[in-house]
């Protein structure tokens, strides 16, 4: 860091050695922040399950008729008889060796509920992301190219009404119309769920990607929108550079232009926020697995919170807050290797 | 600098007037622009029209309509001239059912949104004029609260205590401020790089008399624009908390007759008539709030170059 405050000639030339001997602090930094973030979302999660008005244990048994011989090992077994630091400390210690504790409602460990389910949701997530990034960055891109016309007008006025739907209530209203069947037409997807069993192979992968269908279009229709209008601010600000004058001066194409000189430069801004908006991404899973029953991470989370079965809904947040954490951390990494003036 | 008596009463009268005078002038200012953005128009006139539904909602249906054992109709009906929207599972009207919702909906939407942009504007004013470690600690942790998957961390809060709209407004609030902390203390920052603070503290005004006489009138327009967009996201998240059942269960509100019609079987029986209304209820509001916000948000900053 210190070494670029002070611009010498030889570290402007050799432009490579720069980005070497800063790129290292960066990554520290970055890896120090996120180690803070991680911490905080322990402590966090830790303290946001103290919250519960009145016992804990009352709270677990949910007003069944429990002994005072019970109470008392139920505390023992989820530690509650410890002081308050002893139980933090623990659980830290737990956490961070994938120990998440054990869920109520399903006898199992959390975390194997876990591991279990998060393929599932990475299948739909994955797939949603990558999708709705491309569609809204292409979509952005056409619309802040013809400012004003009436194609901005359309693509922004859609992206901003998807935007303002629920997006349970558009996979419910999917699924009446796409699989339930509405007057004429016929039930083309199933209702929900991830396979319909008995399937193998090929036909297995079919199966699954006919049951994703109508969960991604529902993520992607509510979260298109967002990247857009993003995608759209990010090139308006950079449409006025002199340097697009410049490659309009020497003859070059309208669409060389913005594919070769705007659109790289608008990138970089709006895949910063395409990242630090996973977090509503992670929402709209949650609900769309919900209506959907599809086996995820989303799913489960709902069942967790409609007992409510604490320790899951601990683990599952726990698990979350990290994920968004991680993938920010890597967009943050990833930047400086394709944009030279970033991180140093 | 001047040449009459701060403390004359004439002159501070004067004083008053004049700010006043140039206060409204500068409403009309805004107005004006504001007229051109259509789409702003629009939101704003969907907004009169929904404010309108929900206050005379008492006279209109009546608080009994959410009663559960004289209901007039019978379950699940399709929509008639009785029942221009059909009738739930208890035999309410859905018609009287979304416009008394209104109330919860928008009410609700509406005190998450101050919380937050309160929670928000205070941490942002007094970040960006207390500068070192408590500047530092308070944006690190906005930061943390703006990557956290907010609806998440709003979900736990209403999980973990009671079920009542207090829970609801508050879980919301105290999730969504970020934004708001992030974009007031840059401002803050640009109103105490003008001269006119220096003078201000030349002259004896403390931290206090800074912040509120200085400050805070400069970054109020962006705390309204703020507010506006901030409302459209409450109401959509209070319909996904009471959806997922962790509402008021004795009050009626769109997202909760949302989960009703799926808990009662609606979308496996096709009844979409039963979905619609109050769905639409909620997009439409919250779309409402969003142009408004934007276009408000376009006529305080032109560079923006949104909401055209």
């Amino acid at each position: 860091m210190t070494a670029d405050a002070t611009p010498s000639p030889v570290g402007r030339t050799g432009g490579p050695r720069v980005r070497g001997t800063a790129y290292p602090g960066y990554v520290a930094g970055k890896l120090g922040g996120a180690a803070v973030s991680l911490l905080a979302v322990l402590v966090t999660s830790f303290f946001l399950f103290r919250l519960i008005p009145g016992d804990p244990v009352k709270f677990m048994t949910g007003g069944r008729q429990v002994s005072a011989g019970q109470l008392a090992s139920y505390r023992r077994e989820f530690g509650l008889d410890l002081p308050l630091w002893e139980q933090f400390t623990d659980y830290c210690g737990k956490a961070l060796t994938g120990d998440l504790g054990t869920s109520y409602q399903f006898r199992a460990p959390v975390m194997d509920k876990i591991t279990e389910a998060l393929p599932n949701t990475l299948l739909l997530t994955g797939t949603s992301f990558v999708l709705y990034t491309v569609i809204g960055v292409l979509l952005g891109t056409r619309a802040a190219w013809r400012n004003g016309g009436l194609g901005d007008r359309l693509h922004t006025g859609l992206a901003l009404t998807l935007y303002s739907i629920p997006s349970f209530w558009l996979g419910l209203l999917l699924i009446i119309v796409f699989s339930v069947g509405i007057g004429p037409v016929p039930g083309l997807f199933p209702t929900g769920g991830m396979e319909s069993g008995g399937e193998e192979g090929f036909a297995y992968v079919l199966d699954v990607a006919h049951h994703l269908v109508l969960p991604v279009v529902t993520l992607v229709a509510v979260e298109y929108g967002q990247t857009l209008l993003i995608t759209r601010s990010a090139l308006l600000d950079e449409m006025g550079g002199d340097y697009l004058t410049t490659a309009r001066a020497k003859g070059l194409r309208d669409d060389l232009v913005r594919r070769r000189h705007a659109v790289p430069n608008a990138l970089l801004p709006t895949m910063t926020l395409v990242f630090i908006n996973l977090g509503r991404t992670v929402a709209g899973v949650i609900l769309v697995e919900t209506v959907f029953s599809w086996p995820g991470l989303g799913g489960l989370f709902y069942q967790a919170l409609s007992v409510p079965d604490l320790p899951l809904v601990q683990g599952l947040f726990f698990v979350f807050a990290t994920a968004v954490i991680v993938m920010n951390t890597l967009a943050d990494l990833i930047y400086p290797l394709l944009d030279p003036r970033v991180g140093r | 600098m001047t040449t009459t008596d701060p403390d004359e009463p004439m002159a501070k009268a004067g004083r008053r007037a004049l700010a006043r005078q140039r206060r409204r002038a500068s409403a009309v200012r805004f107005w004006t622009r504001y007229r051109t953005h259509r789409s702003g128009l629009l939101g704003l006139a969907a907004l009169a029209l929904f404010t309108l539904v929900a206050l005379t909602a008492p006279l209109t249906v009546g608080s009994d309509v959410q009663s559960v054992t004289n209901a007039p109709g019978q379950p699940m009906e399709s929509p008639s001239a009785e029942f221009p929207l059909g009738t739930d599972q208890f035999g309410r009207s859905l018609l009287g059912l979304v416009v008394w919702g209104s109330r919860v909906s928008l009410l609700v939407g509406l005190l998450a949104a101050v919380l937050s942009v309160a929670i928000g504007a205070l941490i942002g004013i007094t970040a960006g004029h207390f500068r070192g470690w408590f500047a530092t600690v308070a944006m690190r942790i906005t930061d943390w609260f703006l990557v956290m998957p907010t609806l998440v961390l709003a979900i736990v809060l209403a999980t973990v205590l009671s079920r009542s709209l207090g829970t609801i407004v508050l879980a919301i609030g105290v999730t969504t401020w970020p934004t708001t902390a992030r974009l007031v203390r840059a401002q803050t920052l640009a109103v105490e790089a003008r001269p006119y603070i220096e003078r201000a503290r030349a002259l004896g005004g403390g931290h206090w008399h800074v912040m509120s006489r200085h400050v805070l009138p400069n970054v109020m327009p962006l705390v309204l624009a703020q507010t506006t967009l901030i409302i459209s996201s409450a109401i959509l998240a209070e319909a996904t908390l009471a959806f997922l059942g962790l509402g008021d269960p004795t009050v009626v509100s769109w997202g909760g007759l949302l989960q009703d019609a799926r808990e009662a079987g609606a979308v496996s029986a096709g009844k979409w008539w039963y979905l619609v209304p109050p769905g639409v209820a909620i997009a439409v509001v919250a779309l409402a709030f969003t142009l408004c916000g934007r276009a408000v948000e376009s006529v305080l900053n032109p560079r923006l170059g949104v909401a055209r």
